[in-house]
C-alpha cells in the first residue's frame, strides 16, 4: 500500500470508528445517578472491627500443611493446562 | 516490655509463642484472647483478598481460596493501609503457588482484577471532543497523538483473560475458548469495563499509551497482527466508547 | 501543642457511619442523622465514584473523618506518606472532626489491619504524645483519640486507660472520643466496672462518641469475652452506659458504627433515633 493510500485507510477508519461509537452523553444527571450504583470495587472492610473467635484455627493454614485442590469453575473452563507456556508475568501492562 | 515485632511475628505465626507479659484479669497467660488479635488479622485481611479477586475465588473455590490466602497473607502482609489496593503480589504468587501449578492463566487473572481496581480508583478525566481528530487533514491525523484517560489499563496475555473474566462476570458469557487475548479496560462512567481486543489491538493501544504518533501505532499493531488484517476501526471504537481518550495532540 | 479549643465541630446529634450501600437511601431519607463519617483510608484513591460519593455527600452534611490505618501508638515513626495523604483529604474535604485510635498497625512497613494493643506505660504515652503532636501538626488542625476495645492486658502497664488518655489530652491538647461499646467490651474482658472507668473519663475533652455492637465468645476458662464486632445492633447494657455517659457530660455528636453484615438504612436509622432520644433528654 502506497504512503497516499494508507493515510486515506487510516482516514476512513478513524471516521468509521468515531461515527459508529459516536461518544455516548453522559450528562451530569447521569453521573449523579452513578453514584448510588453499588461499589464493585472498593473495599470497605477497615481495620479496626474485630471478628469472632470462631475461625481462628481454620484460617491458620500454613505453607508446608498445604493440601487443598482448587476446587471452583477451573474445572470447568475446558482449557488446556499450558504446561509449555510461559508463567512468567508479561510485562508489558500499561504503566499505572 | 513487649516489643511490637515480637507481637507482630507471633500474630502471623501461630507457631509462635503468644508474647509473655500478656495476662488476663486473673494474671493468667493470655492464651484464646492472643487469638482474638491473630485472627482478626487473619480474617481481616482474607476478606479484603476475597472481595479484591473475585473471579480468582470462582476459579478455585471458596475453601482453596480462603487456605490460600491464609499462605499469602503471612508471605505478602500489606505495605500501606490503603486495603483498596491490597494484593498488588498476588500474579507472581500464583504463578509459584505449587497447587495451582496446572491452571497457569490464574496469574493473568489476578493482573485482571488488580487492573480494575486501579481503574476503579484511578483519577477522573473527560473525554476528548473526537470532533478534533475528524477535522483533520489526513497527513497531521497520521502525526496525531492520543493521550489515554488514568483508568485505562491493559492486560496482555496468552490465555483468554477477557473471556474467562466474562464467563464470571456476566450471568450468558459464552465459555472461553483457548487463544491468547489482550484485555483492555475502559472506565466510560464510574464502573471499569472489559473489552477483549482485537488482533494487534494491544500493540496499539500500547504504543498510544507510550506516546506514539497515530501512524505509528498502526505501524506497531500491523508488525504484531498475523493475519495482517488488524482492524483500526474496532481498536479505535474500543477506545471511544470506554471515553479512553481524554485530549489529542496535533 | 496546640491550644485546648472546644473539641470538634459536628453537630451534636446523631450521625451513623457511612457505606457506599446506603447512597441512595440517604440521599431519599436523610433526617435520620445530621452528620456522616467515613473511615479515611477508603478515600485516598485518585478518583472514580468513592470520591464522587464523598463530595456530593460533603455539600449535604457534615463529614467526620475516622482513620484506621496511622498507627499512632506504633514503635516507628509515623508513615509519612501515609501523613500526607491525610493531610490531603483533609484539605480537600475540609472535615467537621478528624479522629484516629490508641492503637497501632503497622510494623516494620507491614500494615497488620487492625487495632493492636499498648501498654499504659510512661514510654508508650511519650510516643504516642510526639505522634499525635505531629499529626496535629502536619494536619493544621486538633484530632480526636478513641479508646481501643481490648481482649488482654500487658504486664509492664503503669497507669489505667483512663489516666492514660487524659494524660495525652492534657500534653497534646488532643480531643477524645468515647466509644461506650469499647468501655462495654473492655471493662467485660478485664473485669473492671464500665460505670468507673466513664466516672474517670476526662469527659470534658469528648468531641464524639461511638455506639456499635459486639460479639460473646468465652476465653479459656470460661470467662465471657466481648468481640468489637460492628454487625450487630448496640446491646441494652451498652445503652444504659450511654444513657450514664450522657447525663453527665451533656449531649455530644453520637455515631452509630456498623460496619460488618451492614443492615439496610432504616435499621440504622433506628438506631440513630434511639441515641437521638438519648442526647434530647439533656441540654445540648
Amino acid at each position: 500500500m502506497s504512503n497516499h493510500a494508507k493515510t486515506f485507510a487510516v482516514a476512513s477508519a478513524v471516521a468509521a470508528a468515531f461515527s459508529i461509537h459516536a461518544l455516548p452523553a453522559q450528562a451530569q444527571n447521569d453521573m449523579v445517578k452513578c453514584y448510588g450504583v453499588a461499589l464493585a470495587g472498593q473495599n470497605d472492610c477497615a481495620a479496626g472491627p474485630g471478628t469472632t473467635c470462631a475461625g481462628t484455627s481454620s484460617v491458620d493454614y500454613q505453607g508446608n500443611s498445604f493440601k487443598l485442590v482448587p476446587a471452583g469453575t477451573c474445572e470447568d473452563m475446558d482449557l488446556p493446562g499450558d504446561r509449555t507456556g510461559s508463567l512468567e508475568p508479561l510485562e508489558r501492562d500499561l504503566p499505572a | 516490655m513487649i516489643r511490637q515485632a515480637e507481637f507482630a511475628r507471633a500474630l502471623l505465626d501461630s507457631a509462635q509463642p503468644v508474647p509473655k507479659g500478656l495476662s488476663d484479669p486473673e494474671g493468667r497467660a493470655a492464651g484464646s484472647r492472643f487469638a482474638v488479635y491473630r485472627n482478626n488479622v487473619a480474617v481481616g485481611l482474607t476478606r479484603a483478598l476475597e472481595t479484591a479477586f473475585p473471579v480468582l475465588r470462582a476459579l478455585v473455590g471458596d475453601e482453596f481460596f480462603a487456605a490460600m490466602a491464609g499462605v499469602y497473607l503471612r508471605a505478602h502482609p500489606p505495605g500501606s493501609p490503603l486495603m483498596m489496593f491490597y494484593g498488588a503480589e498476588m500474579p507472581g504468587f500464583l504463578a509459584g503457588f505449587a497447587p495451582v501449578r496446572h491452571l497457569p492463566y490464574l496469574p493473568d487473572i489476578a493482573r485482571l482484577e488488580l487492573a480494575l481496581r486501579e481503574s476503579y480508583h484511578a483519577a477522573d478525566a473527560r473525554p476528548a471532543d473526537p470532533e478534533i481528530l475528524t477535522g483533520l487533514p489526513p497527513a497531521r491525523l497520521m502525526q496525531a497523538r492520543l493521550r489515554l484517560a488514568p483508568s485505562v489499563r491493559l492486560i496482555r496475555s496468552s490465555h483468554p483473560v477477557a473471556s474467562i473474566w466474562r464467563a464470571h462476570s456476566q450471568p450468558d458469557a459464552p465459555r472461553p475458548s483457548p487463544g491468547a487475548e489482550d484485555a483492555l479496560i475502559t472506565r466510560p462512567g464510574f464502573d471499569p469495563e472489559v473489552q477483549a481486543l482485537p488482533g494487534g489491538g494491544g500493540a496499539f493501544v500500547l504504543a498510544l499509551s507510550d506516546g506514539k504518533a497515530l501512524a505509528d501505532a498502526v505501524a506497531a499493531a500491523e508488525d504484531e497482527d498475523e493475519n495482517r488484517d488488524f482492524d483500526l476501526t474496532r481498536s479505535l471504537g474500543a477506545l471511544i466508547s470506554g471515553r479512553a481518550i481524554v485530549a489529542i495532540e496535533t | 501543642m496546640l491550644d485546648t479549643r472546644q473539641p470538634g465541630r459536628l453537630p451534636g446529634g446523631p450521625g451513623v457511619g457511612y457505606k457506599p450501600q446506603h447512597y441512595a437511601a440517604i440521599i431519599a431519607d436523610p433526617d435520620p442523622v445530621e452528620w456522616l463519617e467515613i473511615h479515611a483510608e477508603n478515600y485516598m484513591g485518585a478518583g472514580g465514584r468513592p470520591i464522587a460519593q464523598l463530595r456530593h455527600l460533603a455539600d449535604r452534611f457534615p463529614i467526620s473523618v475516622h482513620g484506621v490505618g496511622l498507627s499512632i501508638g506504633g514503635e516507628a515513626p509515623l508513615d509519612a506518606d501515609h501523613l500526607a495523604r491525610l493531610k490531603d483529604l483533609v484539605g480537600w474535604l475540609r472535615p467537621a472532626s478528624f479522629s484516629e485510635h490508641l492503637a497501632w498497625s503497622t510494623h516494620d512497613s507491614h500494615f497488620l489491619n487492625d487495632l493492636l494493643p499498648l501498654p499504659y506505660t510512661q514510654a508508650t504515652l511519650a510516643r504516642v504524645c510526639r505522634h499525635i503532636d505531629q499529626v496535629q501538626d502536619v494536619l493544621g488542625r486538633q484530632m480526636l483519640l478513641e479508646n481501643p476495645a481490648t481482649y488482654l492486658g500487658f504486664d509492664e502497664s503503669e497507669m489505667s486507660e483512663t489516666d492514660f488518655l487524659a494524660g495525652i489530652a492534657q500534653r497534646t491538647g488532643c480531643g477524645l472520643l468515647l466509644d461506650v461499646n469499647n468501655v462495654f467490651v473492655s471493662a467485660t474482658n478485664q473485669r473492671t466496672d464500665p460505670y468507673a472507668y466513664i466516672d474517670a473519663f476526662p469527659l470534658a475533652r469528648v468531641g464524639e462518641i461511638h455506639l456499635g455492637g459486639h460479639d460473646v465468645q468465652k476465653d479459656d476458662h470460661g470467662a465471657p469475652l466481648l468481640i468489637d464486632s460492628h454487625g450487630t445492633p448496640v446491646v441494652d447494657p451498652v445503652w444504659a452506659l450511654y444513657d450514664h455517659t450522657i447525663a453527665r457530660a451533656g449531649a455530644r455528636p453520637t455515631l452509630i458504627e456498623w460496619d460488618n453484615d451492614v443492615p439496610d438504612w432504616p435499621v440504622l436509622a433506628a438506631e440513630a433515633a434511639r441515641a437521638r432520644a438519648v442526647l434530647n433528654r439533656v441540654p445540648a
